[in-house]
């Protein structure tokens, strides 16, 4: 490799650790390790006019920068070769692809380009670029933070955005740069709840813990009224005061209202939305809609996500871990819900230690005195098991049982104290701790067992056991007289070789004794304070050295010493044995600080509820007519669209509110009102049909249709995709297009022409809709000959409504279009439409349509596309003309003769009617008195040829060649007609 | 009439000057491999924002064998905690999944003896980056064919380029295997051949239209001669056994695995004979919801290939055939240095299949030093270091029930251990699902072709353990 200086900078961070050559460097598998030239002809190369050269170049810069060699300083040529450049492409794969390498550059004087680029693809009409946009704002803020207002701009535009494809993105956004501006979300937060279960897995994720946090600050707990009657049973073994308090305040605060809980819609809404989600493959996805219900649901229904936990506790070990960590603080709180599934949590051998200490954990938590008996055997068998930590924390486990459920507290103190005699040692110092504690409670019961354990210091090494044992013998020494000094005795021997733990211990136990019992442990009692009092450990000098002070009387000691077995001999209060997980949930589930059970960086506090609910109405939106699209038309287009979505909770509350008597009344007016209008509107169709069976014959293949119908008031485009109000072209805003308006299916690939954009003759406008016939309601629509920005396979419909009534149209939209096989229809979201004299729309749709049938308040329209819409304008040379017309000869050759009337004798009158008649493009051509034009067919992309030869007088000859011959026979007639007009 | 095109639209709001020009020429085809081998690499360390920072993979000895840095290079040593870890837990298995270290979490997998480890730096769900991890391994296995270090060292560009597409600034991207295949094709042996000489690379030359589409999981075009269609329905039985042969718990879990290879766009459905059996499931996204909701009948535009198309859970009501059982003398006596060790595996409840595959092992205690036995048919192996007893016992033939009997030799003067060892059982039976849930038919819409359509069933012992 010849590397000059500049590229033999090294990435840092590199070390040599195992093979770091082959961790470190891609490139090294010999693909990129071509040899390296130096940066002048790189930039040469880049700012050549040749795109092989560039793409050497370009594939070079690569290759180093995958290498982690700098090429900071090729930046602005790679700029203006690649962003820059492809940033204006009509492709918006190639617009999206650059703005992602725009925005992954890294270095600062890239900020504002970028940032024009980002405000710029967030305007974008392809989500696909919008959704880029959204993943560019975070790069670009970690870049520059100072950017922050201009960026909050943005995502709030794209907030706004209503397509699936941008909502994940824009809220990561939103997340990463503005997480406090919880007052962007309240306009976007029904959408957001909307088109939820169609965004994709990792985008859903961060929606749901966002809108966890909104609703927190939103809405009123739903478990206020209830939270003290139910919980206080449970309160009774977990309840801390802190939360005691809590929740009496609440109850003061509910009791002086008396104001009857009442849920908010919009919080409905978000917990009927989610909850479908809990079928998600995805465990992240679950996990986001079971701490959503957790923290937002009314208790009687978070139980519905047990079953999604269970389910994903059949996942890899790792979802298991988190999960089971969540599981285990939710089961404190709501122990009833995971009840029922209190098999799952048992332990297999094979489980990994960390899995099995988290499921015991769970299991105690939901112990109760119904199923203490299964579990305590269930027990039972894990203290057999050979894995020690196991057994030592089932051990504690069982204590914990213990002491919460005062049934089995014996049957569980018996248990133990057999374990005692248990052959592992760890077992029995495990057990001799939890003993202590349960002894505790009752140790006047128990004397036997404390004489049992007395007599273990003799076999016991352990020291937390020995001074556990020490501590209950010192403790309880008046419930067993005779043994006590005796251990006293031992343990004065040994003193010199025990743990510092089980010293401190022995000076215990020897103080005690002292007190109660100085006649018979006075003695070693000074022994051993003498031996601590030259132990290498200061704090068990300092501790015999207090010790001694306080309960040897002498003259120095004070007033202390009367009270000497007041504080060695006090009452202590039994320890409460509590899982580890009370309380996390404090934090919010499902989180990483849960998990650590510490605030990770970053991390959003969950907020507490409100105790009174902020104004509901800031989530109300004004929809703005054009763009009401009911739920009830996304759902009869789910019918053929691959969603979850069709799911009721589509429409929000206040959509849905509106939307049923209005399906009530349509259908009352159908019967009452079918009348004239429908019969005349029948005959149409009539007709209708009789022109298309003929055209169908032949032309099935490659007529593409489109269909309209209109429901009463209603009324539907054809395959209209992208509507721009006349307001927003004005704005140059765009309506955001969600997917599902997007049908995208695969057609037949294009030829290598080039597009040209369409020659702009007189536009011809066919109507649709007559306003007698519509009711008031016209409609016209006319071929806008653009690229169709979804599919450059479809055509696009361009269609104009105008209300000429006062009353108000809505819920215009397309209602089962019938197509003939082939076709394809786009359809645009329903249009509502207000009193407006006259709307106007743009609309691209797609081109795909057939027959019309008539029923009331359905419009039946039919679009009958002339054949020459059905093709877009191709560039192309003379020569090359020359050479594809070769190709296209005899079937596909159609040559018709034609006599010119006199207005049409011009270059400029004929070159106006051809193209009016067809969307072609001028071919250029030698010869004075021949015209030549060339499109190719949206659909299939063939190739369509015509020549128009004008020979003496009237006379002319006209070629058409095309493979495909129904459209060259169809194109003939078409062209004939209109240069006979 | 004055449409307004959308181009011009975007013109005109371009009203400000810039250094973009207006009028270059189309992007040469050429060009759409670079751009999609974006982004750059970083050149500024930054902070935050990212979601998952770098990833490590790091081998069973220790190895960080690669590392991808999504955004500024996080030095090696960050792993050391993650060692650290390692050397506390004893098994690969216990290495806690999150790791918290004073400024990196380390969150990781452990699949394929291989940890990945992924870098975090801020609060980010969990699951969130173990879900995805789990992807990442998925996703490899599906271009590799296995996962393995040697796969990946002898595929590193093309995981790079994976990686590099899955992750966009540490926030998944693309991570539907019918999308990535469009963008990066997996290696066949011809391609690294032509690639090595050529030095070109596995970045597909076509845009991955998948992307914008509303069936993002299938890739567009897609075209085969043979229409076939496969379903797997696959269950398997979760069970403890207690020492007298009971069932403590026991439940079945079944997933329907598919292999589609259909042309075009086809939209099919699938229904049971008896759907009610299924009480909890989980979906692949390309599911229509609301039509199971409703129906019960699965409705779907498959992805291209291999998928998951649905993970069930057979309601607990329903009680489960056990299919097999195992009889067992195992005795370890206190006085003796030799242990008794008998078992016997017969079957239950088959439905008159055969039951194939069938293997026992079990985790014998420290204290057995070795073990005489003499199968009636397999073959076994004790291994005395891990103390692990492996049966590969093969069918059962119900004639002549398969044994393995004999004796242990236990270390002098050690006490007979407190517990029995479990024994682990796998088997498998072929053409029958234990829970008896059964396909009803399987329809496609949307294309005019007749595929071929195939449904297997398989019954396979899940977490299967007996204990003694």
């Amino acid at each position: 490799m010849a590397a000059s200086p500049a590229y033999g900078e090294e990435k840092g961070g590199s070390s040599s650790l195992g093979e770091p050559e082959y961790g470190h460097d891609p490139a090294s598998g010999g693909i990129f390790a071509s040899d390296y030239k130096r940066h002048d002809d790189l930039k040469e190369m880049l700012d050549s006019n040749k795109d092989s050269l560039k793409l050497e170049a370009m594939k070079r810069i690569v290759a180093m920068i995958a290498r982690g060699k700098n090429a900071s300083d090729l930046f602005p040529a790679v700029v203006k070769n690649v962003a820059c450049k492809n940033i204006e492409d009509p492709n918006q794969l190639i617009r999206a692809s650059a703005l992602r390498v725009l925005s992954s550059i890294r270095v600062p004087i890239i900020v504002p380009i970028m940032m024009l680029a980002i405000k710029e693809a967030a305007s974008d009409m392809s989500p696909y670029v919008r959704k880029t946009a959204a993943h560019a704002i975070p790069k670009l803020y970690s870049l520059d933070s100072d950017q922050k207002d201009q960026l909050i701009e943005v995502i709030e535009k794209l907030l706004a955005d209503k397509t699936t494809l941008v909502a994940g993105s824009v809220v990561m956004a939103f997340e990463e740069v503005c997480p406090e501006r919880i007052d962007l979300i309240h306009k976007n937060y029904r959408k957001l709840c909307n088109l939820l279960i169609d965004v994709e897995e990792w985008g859903q994720v961060v929606i749901i813990n966002m809108l966890t946090r909104y609703a927190r600050t939103q809405f009123l707990s739903p478990n206020q009224n209830e939270s003290l009657l139910e919980e206080s049973a449970e309160k009774a073994f977990y309840g801390s005061e802190e939360e005691d308090t809590k929740d009496a305040k609440a109850e003061a605060a509910s009791l002086a209202k008396r104001k009857p809980y009442v849920m908010d819609p919009d919080h409905r809404l978000l917990l009927r939305n989610t909850k479908p989600l809990l079928q998600s493959r995805n465990a992240a996805v679950v996990m986001a809609v079971a701490q959503l219900y957790f923290h937002l649901a009314p208790k009687a229904e978070v139980g519905v996500i047990a079953k999604a936990l269970v389910r994903l506790l059949r996942s890899h070990s790792e979802v298991q871990y988190v999960v089971l960590q969540n599981v285990a603080t939710m089961s404190i709180k709501r122990r009833g819900m995971f009840e029922p599934y209190l098999k799952s949590f048992y332990i297999r051998s094979t489980d990994p230690t960390q899995i099995k200490i988290l499921k015991l954990e769970v299991l105690t938590n939901l112990a109760n005195e119904t199923n203490i008996s299964t579990i305590l055997r269930e027990f039972q068998t894990y203290i057999r098991s050979m894995d020690k930590d196991f057994v030592a924390a089932t051990i504690q486990a069982i204590g914990r049982c213990a002491t919460n459920i005062g049934k089995v507290r014996d049957t569980c103190l018996n248990g133990l104290v057999q374990l005692l005699s248990n052959r592992d040692e760890l077992v029995v110092a495990e057990s001799v701790v939890v003993i202590k504690k349960l002894l505790q409670m009752q140790p006047a019961q128990h004397s036997e067992i404390i004489k049992h354990m007395a007599k273990l210091t003799d076999n016991i090494q352990v020291p937390m056991a020995r001074a556990s044992i020490l501590w209950l013998i010192g403790e309880y020494c008046e419930h067993v007289p005779k043994i006590a000094p005796d251990v006293l005795r031992k343990m004065a021997k040994s003193f010199t070789n025990e743990e510092d733990i089980v010293k401190l211990q022995v000076i215990n136990l020897a103080a005690k004794l002292y007190l109660t019992n100085s006649k018979q442990s006075k003695l070693l009692t000074q022994y051993v304070l003498n031996l601590a009092k030259y132990d290498q450990n200061y704090d068990i000098r300092d501790r015999a050295r207090f010790i001694r002070q306080l309960i040897v009387p002498t003259e120095k000691s004070g007033a202390l010493n009367k009270y000497a077995k007041k504080l060695f001999l006090a009452q202590k209060p039994a320890p409460i044995l509590e899982s580890s997980f009370k309380d996390r949930d404090h934090f919010q589930l499902g989180s990483l600080s849960h998990l650590l059970n510490a605030k990770a960086v970053g991390y959003q506090e969950l907020p507490d509820w409100p105790d009174e609910a902020p104004d509901p109405s800031v989530r109300n939106v004004e929809v703005p007519e054009w763009t009401k699209c009911t739920s009830r038309e996304k759902r009869k287009e789910k019918v053929e669209k691959p969603f979850y979505s069709d799911s009721e909770g589509e429409s929000g509350p206040t959509e849905s509110a509106d939307s049923e008597p209005e399906s009530d009344s349509e259908e009352s007016g159908s019967s009452s009102s079918s009348g004239t209008s429908s019969s005349s509107s029948e005959e149409e169709e009539e007709e209708e049909e009789e022109e298309e069976e003929e055209g169908s014959g032949e032309q099935s293949e490659d007529k593409e249709g489109e269909e309209e119908e209109e429901k009463r008031k209603k009324r539907k485009e054809k395959g209209g995709l992208r509507k721009v109000s006349p307001r927003s072209m004005v704005s140059s805003t765009f309506l955001p297009w969600s997917p599902r308006e997007w049908a995208w299916w695969p057609t037949l690939s294009c030829g290598p022409w080039q597009l040209l954009s369409p020659a702009f003759g007189a536009v011809r406008t066919y109507e649709l809709l007559h306003r007698m016939a519509g009711e008031g309601l016209s409609v016209e629509y006319c071929f806008s000959r653009r690229p169709f920005p979804g599919d450059p396979h479809m055509v696009a419909v361009q269609i104009q409504i105008s209300n000429n009534t006062d009353a108000e149209v809505k819920s215009l939209r397309v209602s089962e279009p019938k197509l003939l096989a082939g076709m394809r229809i786009q359809e645009f979201p329903e249009i509502g439409m207000g009193t407006v004299v006259e709307g106007r729309w743009d609309t691209v749709a797609a081109l795909c349509f057939q027959r019309a049938c008539t029923h009331t308040r359905h419009f039946y329209v039919s679009i009958q596309p002339p054949v020459g819409e059905l093709m877009a304008p191709v560039f192309m040379s003379e020569n090359e003309f020359r050479k594809e017309q070769g190709k296209l000869t005899g079937m596909s050759e159609i040559t018709e003769k034609l006599t010119l009337p006199e207005k049409c004798r011009s270059d400029h009158a004929i070159v106006q009617q051809v193209t009016s008649a067809a969307n072609v493009g001028r071919v250029p051509c030698g010869a004075d008195n021949e015209y030549r034009f060339a499109a190719k067919t949206v659909t299939s992309g063939s190739l369509v040829l015509i020549t128009l030869e004008w020979r003496e007088g009237a006379a002319a000859q006209l070629t058409v060649n095309s493979e495909k011959m129904v459209i060259g026979t169809m194109l003939v007639k078409d062209i004939i007609q209109a240069l006979a007009q | 009439m004055e449409a307004v095109p959308c181009r011009s639209v975007r013109h005109h709001q371009r009203a400000s000057p810039r250094l973009i020009g207006l009028c270059w020429p189309r992007v040469a085809p050429l060009e759409l491999s670079l751009l999609k081998l974006a982004p750059w690499v970083a050149f500024l360390p930054c902070d935050g924002a990212v979601m998952i920072h770098s990833l490590f993979l790091i081998n069973a000895s220790g190895d960080i064998f690669l590392e991808k840095h999504w955004k500024s290079v996080v030095s090696r040593s960050v792993c050391d905690y993650f060692f650290e870890a390692q050397e506390r837990a004893s098994e690969a298995e216990n290495v806690p999944p999150v790791i918290s270290t004073p400024h990196h979490y380390l969150l990781s997998v452990y699949r394929h003896k291989i940890f990945f480890v992924a870098v975090i730096q801020t609060e980010v769900p969990p699951l969130f980056v173990i879900e995805f991890l789990h992807r990442v391994v998925d996703t490899f296995q599906d271009y590799f064919g296995v996962c393995s270090e040697v796969m990946i060292k002898d595929n590193v560009v093309v995981v790079y380029e994976v990686l590099e597409e899955m992750l966009d600034n540490g926030f998944p991207l693309a991570t539907e295997s019918n999308i990535l295949k469009e963008l990066i094709k997996p290696p066949t042996i011809l391609r690294t051949v032509v690639n090595t000489i050529t030095g070109s690379t596995n970045v597909g030359d076509q845009l991955p239209t998948g992307q914008l589409s509303v069936v993002p999981w299938r890739r567009t075009g897609v075209k085969y001669t043979n229409n076939e269609a496969y379903f797997d329905v696959i269950e398997e039985i979760d069970a403890i056994i207690d020492k007298s042969g009971s069932t403590i718990t026991a439940e079945i879990q079944g997933v329907i695995d598919a292999c589609v290879k259909l042309t075009g766009m086809p939209d099919l459905t699938l229904s049971f004979m008896n759907p009610r059996l299924l009480d909890d499931v989980s979906f692949h996204p390309c599911v229509r919801f609301k039509r199971w909701e409703s129906e019960r009948i699965l409705s779907f535009i498959p992805p291209d290939g291999n998928f998951r198309l649905l993970s069930y859970h057979v309601s607990a009501q329903n009680l489960v055939a056990i299919p097999v059982y195992v009889k067992h003398n195992i005795n370890f006596r206190d006085s003796s240095s030799l242990g008794r060790f008998e078992i016997t595996v017969g079957p239950k409840q088959t439905m008159g299949k055969t039951i194939e595959g069938v293997m026992v092992t079990s985790q014998m205690p420290k204290g057995v030093l070795n073990m005489s036995l003499t199968p009636s048919q397999g073959t076994h192996i004790f291994d005395p270091v891990t103390k692990l007893l492996t049966w590969d016992v093969g069918k059962i033939n119900p004639q002549k029930l398969p044994s393995l009997k004999g004796s242990m030799n236990l270390q002098a003067g050690t006490s007979k251990p407190d517990e029995n060892p479990t024994i682990n059982l796998q088997f498998k039976i072929q053409q029958l699902a234990i829970s008896g849930l059964k396909v009803n038919r399987l329809d496609m819409y949307g294309e005019k072709y007749k595929p071929f359509k195939g449904i297997k069933y398989m019954t396979k012992a899940g977490k299967f353990q007996v204990r003694t």
